[in-house]
């Protein structure tokens, strides 16, 4: 049977967590020998010997509690009847888990439930799936001798404020499992049980409905219900599933694996997958509940095509849109040259998909002019962490920082980017570990429950290198170093450099205290905390990439990690927390201008060799466009013809002037999407695309997972997204003949020595595999650098701080930095389409209200926001997350037009852009900017165009 | 003619003051004014004979004599009878030591409550205080726990769990960070002792606890204390910063380079965080949640380290012990069960108050020679023994020795040494269902059988009482009564049963539909 598609059933629960002890106790369970870790629960010993004692408020999710009674079991020579889920095994215990007594009690205690419960069984929406019914089945319970005329809570009235689950308190058993679930698995605390005795009851926050509360609706707690008490709506309104197909969360870089439940082609609900192994069982709001967007009115399922983008469009079949696009490529290709085309790759795409895109560029288009969203995001992480520690990637495991004493974040606000991953995190501080935040903004780490930053480091946006260099200069100075390390495992001479380069005054904490607006004391504080470890783990985001030395940044994370030892186990290393699902197999699979799959340079003629002989084609040694140098070739009218798959440029590129006038000027834009996105208005072809769900592939998240990606449906428009581009590939006269994915990554394995173990029969057996994945290290490497460096030794790279272009001045005295919130998901393509929108409904600019006053801005007043590139509007918050001096905003609304005030400014190595830092002067104004205005009217025509395209001409 | 410099004591007990010691202190010090003679007011404890509250000494020749109960308009009269020389007076009661009820206990744990002004660490050192500690700190830690295991001592908060293991699992727990807490929120029905400790002796409690933070390795100490004995939290708070200003606690106790630090913690005011782990989790500051155990709080208790958790007596109790010996404690006392027991007679009693005496005598001796019978003069129909959790015994039982094994074979529970007595006007059918309601209100609602089961067990006795499907409702009562006992995650939920099982058992006439017989006799 293939293990990946099983019919619905409710996944099996242990009833206690794993005990991490190796040592092993054997024990009698019902005359049954049973051998299990010290520590481990009787109840899950039990249940892994096949022996299921009844339970309800027991998880192997959720720490022992020990309220519901139900699991009771007479243990020999135990005084009374001892709970299984919170006694632990011991050697040569006896447990008896059935006999006459224990029964009587569970029926006794299911009497008790049952008599303040409901009996609408039937008409229930958890009927079929739920766990008090099967245990009032399995405890025999054939009467409620108390009535049910007796106190109750049936009349209590349900909450339906959660867009995507109910809360219907006159089911609740009071067991907690939500409660818990919210403490220890997603780490809000949002819930509480109010009340004491009978009148206990789960509250979110005060009492409050829970869209108002704290509640993120992450999901753990309706995951957690053992009743109808909270329940998807989805549930609600289609019943239950009637198979599962495991499958990989199509949105941020931590990669949760979930179960798609499906009702044939429904998704029912989305489950997230307890034996994923980045995720263990948790989900975020947007994996979890915000899959709508995938079957939304939006979805475009016709290919569509036209000359200009003032002309509307015309819905065609997929042959005549492939040909008019091939056509067009060639077309341009032959007249003003090979240079005159390009492709840009999605990191929402597969491994697959944008191996092919880039392929394709290569083979078919006969260039290098490929290109990848990451630049815009992580590119620096790339050539940061290859040029010290030799490999364009992450050291760890996420369940690395379960072992890690220190944890320190950078320019990263896991809580909101990379939720499930930030609960995880929680935990470990929750357990001990120390916290250091190297943030412009008050972050939730800083603060929250139970969780406090020991040090705070509130720098000034693009102060990171200054502050990076004054933490190594800190623990230089105080003779802090891991020298043994350093000495073992690094290039010497380049250690001297950098320790004499260093160790100049002029990085020391004091003398960049002004420059960081850190006090030098707490710099130092925090290199103190970091240099002890003995655990310290890095982990890091757009904040340290994107900037003019977003690279330079990225190496001096390496050089003080190299510095203090804390490279190549685990609980330490170099984490950055990638922002799309696939921003690390994107650039895996050579999607930059300048490499082949596997970071290999196109000037390498031993690797153009391989993939020429592979391909049949000759390579071009030469790097070619980069995506500004395609957008800059555009203007000046070099560049005409770009086929786009699942990226939005017109909306997350900086200076969306500038991009805008690059697409205008190009004759053949093709974009394949889901959506008619910003891109696409200025398209000639559309080419419609296909959800996660709708095809087959790979994702590669955050810590170099590999994880499957399972069709569950048809694609709407018939195609899915890899096979377009094999029909456009065709069509410009390259052939290419995949019959699946597999075949896809099979040849990404013949021909990527790090990708060269993966297989998808391996995926299907392993459930996901960590590269490299080869002959060395044939089921993945979850921690790299273990005994030597990728690169041999570490390299030490200088790294002198250079201020930005884009300093606060008297014209434009703030500094605008830009994020992420939960509930939305980078451009908002997919969860604009979602009721994630109800928590987010429109891009805000946060402002301290310092700043607010000496502009006499009040909460919620437009504000004008002005750059040198341009100018936009927002609505103003008023709070002090932000530190005067700076404001804050986010992107994922279009016509909040915050790229329009980013400028151009780019790293210095890899032209990752300064979305970060931006100086801009914030006013009042009292309507839209001219550029929103532009942007209404250019969207109203565009939808026009569309809506005329779906509309048959003669009806 | 009165001593130049007479002293009077006027207890400061929350008791004596609830029955106007504080007026009768006042009009003392208004008459000798008045008359121009020299009188020192002393704030004692009380002596606990609460019936002849407020009960004042004055000391004459080097003995305490005592007149009560002395209303405030008695005051001339005694004076004009020379009470300050021990003249003879109405409400003269003699000698106090010689009044039968005090002279026939064996006061070990309350050796000084009553005789010494609570607050006086002088009064306290010269009544043989800290001579416990000083021992102590001439012994190994592991010496003091085997002496505390030698003397037999049980925890004295209900549970009766020999005091010397757990002080030992303590000790040996591994931890950075070990914690000694005092259970002080007293909230049995009928229960005054730990109040009585601390509002009359604190210093006893400190030490007790100082001593234990030195046996077990803990360097930080809570006083739980009920926020309803607002009196006691103010003696305790200043008899804790009297000690500090001593040297006593802190840093540096008495000069051995040990710290112990303590500190009172206001209790959130409901009757489970009485139950130890709900009491930590009280005082880690949160909703006082019961913990299911293992792991103990021995091992991992307060804020996850291993945490003694003792009663006040308890505590109280050890200072002798190590101030006597261990084999002066033990000599008191029956079969495993040593020392004395300090029980407070409480109810429709003649002669309430406490009496500390050692294990083995009858119930009978105490509620008759102590207690003298009901206050109503009717015949005694039920004593509920050990709180509002423990069985009502009925008059053919009260010839059970009051020791634990004992009582226990009858059903009984001795706790915190509560006796509540009721004549035969009650009707147990009521104190029934009393017991089930008062597990209702305090459920913390963390286990099944407790949080709804108590709730039906009210219903289920309204449905006796009330004549509805008695034989039924009586088995399902049963059934109920089992499954709390069986399954419920405390004492609380597992005991309750035990006072509605008593009824069931001893006093079923009462346990029937309203109308036909039973109910008690009405007066």
């Amino acid at each position: 049977m293939n293990p990946t598609y099983d019919a619905y059933r409710r996944p099996d629960d242990l009833g206690a967590p794993p005990a991490r002890s190796q040592a092993m106790v054997e024990l009698t369970i019902d005359g049954k020998t049973v051998t299990a870790p010290e520590g481990t629960m009787v109840i899950r010993a039990a249940a892994l010997a096949g022996i299921h004692i009844p339970k309800l408020c027991a998880s192997d999710m959720l720490e022992p509690f020990g309220s519901c009674r139900l699991c009771l079991v007479e243990i020999e020579g135990a005084r009374g009847t001892p709970a299984s889920c919170t006694t632990e095994v011991a050697a040569g215990m006896v447990v008896t888990t059935q006999n006459a007594r224990l029964a009587d009690l569970r029926r006794n205690v299911m009497e008790l439930y049952i008599s303040d419960h409901p009996l609408d069984c039937l008409t229930c929406p958890t009927n079929g799936d739920c766990e008090l019914q099967d245990m009032a089945g399995a405890v025999g319970l054939r009467d409620v001798r108390y009535g049910y005329a007796g106190e109750n809570h049936l009349d209590a009235e349900k909450d339906a404020s959660n867009p995507y689950f109910t809360f219907d308190p006159s089911k609740c058993i009071v067991c907690s499992r939500c409660v818990r679930a919210c403490d220890e698995v997603q780490g809000t605390f949002a819930l509480t049980i109010d009340g004491r005795g009978f009148d206990s009851k789960v509250a979110a926050s005060q009492d409050q409905p829970f869209l108002d509360s704290e509640c993120v609706s992450c999901g753990a707690c309706v995951q957690a219900c053992p009743t109808a008490t909270l329940t998807e709506k989805s549930l609600i309104e289609l019943g239950q599933p009637e198979h599962s197909v495991i499958t990989t969360c199509a949105y941020c870089g931590v990669g949760c694996s979930f179960r798609a439940e499906m009702k044939g082609e429904q998704v029912v609900k989305m489950i997230p997958n307890k034996d994923g192994h980045a995720n263990h069982g948790h989900s975020c709001v947007k994996g979890r509940f915000a899959f709508g967007y995938a079957t939304h009115a939006d979805r475009i399922t016709a290919p569509l095509i036209r000359d200009s983008i003032r002309d509307p469009w015309r819905e065609v079949s997929w042959k005549e849109a492939i040909d008019f696009a091939a056509g067009r490529l060639k077309e341009i290709r032959d007249t003003h040259g090979p240079d005159s085309i390009g492709g840009i790759t999605s990191s929402r795409c597969t491994n697959e998909e944008t191996y092919l895109v880039q392929k394709m560029v290569r083979a078919a288009f006969g260039n290098n002019n490929v290109d990848t969203c990451a630049r815009v995001c992580h590119s620096p992480t790339g050539y940061g962490l290859k040029a010290t520690l030799g490999e364009s990637a992450g050291t760890q495991a996420f369940d690395s920082v379960l072992k890690a004493d220190v944890i320190m974040v950078i320019g990263a606000n896991p809580t909101v980017a990379h939720p499930v991953f930030a609960s995880q995190m929680k935990r470990r501080i929750a357990e001990g570990a120390r916290l250091i935040v190297i943030d412009p903004r008050q972050i939730d780490l800083v603060r929250s429950a139970h969780v406090q930053a020991d040090c705070h480091l509130q720098l000034r946006p693009g102060a990171n290198v200054a502050v990076i260099n004054a933490l190594a200069h800190a623990v230089l100075s105080e003779g802090l170093e891991d020298s043994p390390y350093i000495e073992d495992r690094c290039e010497q001479d380049a250690y001297e450099d950098w320790r004499r380069f260093i160790l100049e005054e002029r990085n020391s904490p004091e003398a960049l205290a002004e420059v960081t607006g850190v006090p030098a004391e707490d710099i130092r504080a925090a290199a103190r905390l970091y240099a002890a470890g003995p655990n310290s783990a890095i982990y890091y985001g757009l904040g340290v990439s994107e900037h003019a030395q977003g690279s330079t940044m990225v190496m001096g994370i390496a050089n003080l990690a190299m510095a203090t030892g804390n490279l190549g186990r685990e609980g330490v290393g170099v984490s950055p927390l990638r922002g799309q699902n696939n921003v690390q197999g994107a650039c895996d699979m050579g999607s930059f201008p300048h490499e082949l799959p596997g970071y290999r340079h196109v000037s390498d003629a031993e690797t153009r060799a391989l993939f020429e002989r592979e391909w049949g084609v000759e390579l071009l040694p030469t790097p070619g466009f980069r995506i500004p140098n395609m957008f800059d070739a555009a203007v000046a009218g070099d560049f005409k013809g770009l086929y786009v798959q699942g990226e939005d440029m017109a909306q997350s590129d900086p200076d969306i002037n500038h991009v805008s006038a690059a697409l205008s000027s190009l004759e053949c834009l093709i974009v394949q999407d889901l959506f008619l996105n910003e891109t696409a208005k200025f398209a000639h072809v559309f080419l419609p695309g296909s959800s996660f769900l709708e095809k087959n592939g790979t994702y590669t998240n955050a810590e170099r997972r590999i994880s499957p990606v399972r069709k569950v449906m048809k694609p709407l428009a018939g195609y899915e997204d890899w096979e377009v581009t094999q029909l456009l590939a065709n069509a410009m006269g390259y052939p290419m003949n995949y019959s699946h994915p597999s075949e896809i990554m099979d040849e990404i394995a013949r021909l990527t020595p790090t990708f060269r173990g993966v297989s998808f029969d391996k995926l299907d057996r392993l459930g996901s595999i960590q590269w490299p994945c080869n002959d060395n290290a044939e089921h993945g490497t979850p921690t790299m650098h273990v005994d030597a460096f990728v690169r041999g030794k570490g390299l030490f790279r200088l790294t002198p701080y250079v201020a930005t272009q884009e300093r606060s001045t008297s014209r434009y005295p703030l500094l605008l930095t830009t994020g992420r919130v939960l509930s939305q998901y980078n451009v908002g393509a997919q969860t604009r389409r979602t009721s994630n929108s109800q928590w987010h409904g429109e891009d805000v600019l946060e402002i301290h209200p310092h700043d607010a006053e000496q502009r006499g801005i009040e909460q919620d007043d437009w504000v004008g926001l002005k750059s040198r590139a341009g100018d936009t509007v927002l609505r103003a918050e008023l709070t002090e997350r932000v530190q005067p001096g700076v404001v804050y905003t986010t992107f994922h609304h279009p016509e909040s037009g915050a790229n329009v005030v980013t400028t151009d400014n780019s790293d210095w190595a890899t032209n990752c852009p300064e979305y970060k830092v931006t100086a801009v002067q914030a006013y009042k104004v009292n309507r839209l900017s001219d550029w929103q205005q532009q942007f209404e009217d250019f969207t109203e025509t565009q939808l026009q165009f569309l809506r005329e395209a779906r509309t048959p001409a003669d009806a | 003619m009165p001593p130049p410099d007479a002293r009077v004591f006027v207890p400061c007990d929350t008791t004596a003051r609830s029955m106007g010691a504080d007026g009768v202190a006042a009009a003392i010090a208004a008459e000798a004014a008045r008359r121009g003679e020299s009188v020192t007011v002393v704030r004692n404890g009380s002596r606990g004979l609460y019936w002849l509250e407020p009960m004042i000494e004055i000391e004459s020749d080097g003995v305490r004599h005592a007149y009560g109960p002395v209303q405030p308009a008695d005051v001339p009269a005694l004076f004009d009878a020379a009470f300050l020389a021990a003249g003879a007076h109405a409400l003269g009661l003699g000698p106090t030591e010689a009044i039968p009820y005090l002279a026939r206990q064996s006061r070990l744990t309350f050796a000084r409550v009553g005789i010494t002004d609570p607050l006086s660490l002088h009064d306290y050192r010269a009544h043989g205080g800290y001579e416990g500690l000083t021992r102590a700190l001439e012994m190994a830690p592991g010496e003091i726990v085997q002496a505390v295991t030698e003397s037999g001592l049980r925890g004295r908060g209900g549970a009766a769990f020999p005091s010397g293991i757990k002080w030992r699992t303590v000790r040996n727990a591994e931890g950075a960070q070990k914690y000694v807490t005092c259970n002080a929120d007293e909230g049995d029905s009928g229960t005054y002792a730990d109040r009585m400790i601390m509002e009359g002796d604190p210093f006893v409690l400190i030490e007790g606890m100082t001593i234990a933070a030195l046996a077990v390795g803990a360097t930080q100490g809570y006083v739980y204390l009920r926020a309803e004995y607002p009196l006691a939290i103010r003696i305790m708070n200043q008899a804790i910063a009297g000690a500090e200003a001593a040297g006593l606690l802190g840093e540096d106790v008495m000069g051995s380079g040990r710290a112990f630090h303590l500190e009172v913690r206001e209790a959130a005011g409901a009757y489970i965080c009485g139950e130890e782990t709900s009491m930590l989790e009280s005082l880690e500051g949160k909703r006082g949640m019961i913990r299911y155990r293992p792991p103990l709080p021995a091992v991992k208790g307060l804020f996850g380290a291993p945490t003694l958790v003792n009663n006040v007596i308890t505590l109280a109790s050890v200072p002798i012990i190590l101030a006597k010996g261990p084999e002066h404690y033990q000599s008191y006392g029956a079969g495993r069960s040593r020392g004395t027991l300090t029980v407070q007679l409480a109810g429709n009693v003649k002669r309430g108050g406490l009496v500390e005496i050692g294990f083995g005598h009858t119930l009978r001796e105490l509620l008759e020679d102590f207690g003298g019978g009901t206050a109503t003069g009717r015949p005694i129909r039920a004593v509920q023994a050990g709180g509002p959790l423990g069985a009502y015994i009925h008059p053919s039982q009260f010839d059970c020795p009051l020791d634990y094994e004992a009582f226990s074979e009858i059903g009984g529970m001795i706790g915190h040494g509560g006796l509540v007595v009721f004549d035969d006007t009650v009707d147990m059918g009521e104190q029934a269902r009393f017991a089930m309601e008062f597990c209702a209100i305090e459920s913390c609602g963390k286990c099944t059988p407790c949080r709804i089961g108590a709730v039906r067990g009210v219903e289920v006795i309204d449905r006796i009482l009330g004549g509805v499907d008695e034989s039924a409702n009586l088995a399902l009562l049963k059934d109920l009564c089992d499954t709390m006992e069986a399954g419920s995650l405390c004492a609380l939920g597992g005991m309750a049963p035990f006072p509605v099982m008593s009824v069931m058992n001893h006093f079923p006439e009462d346990l029937r539909a309203r109308g036909s017989a039973g109910g008690g006799v009405r007066p």
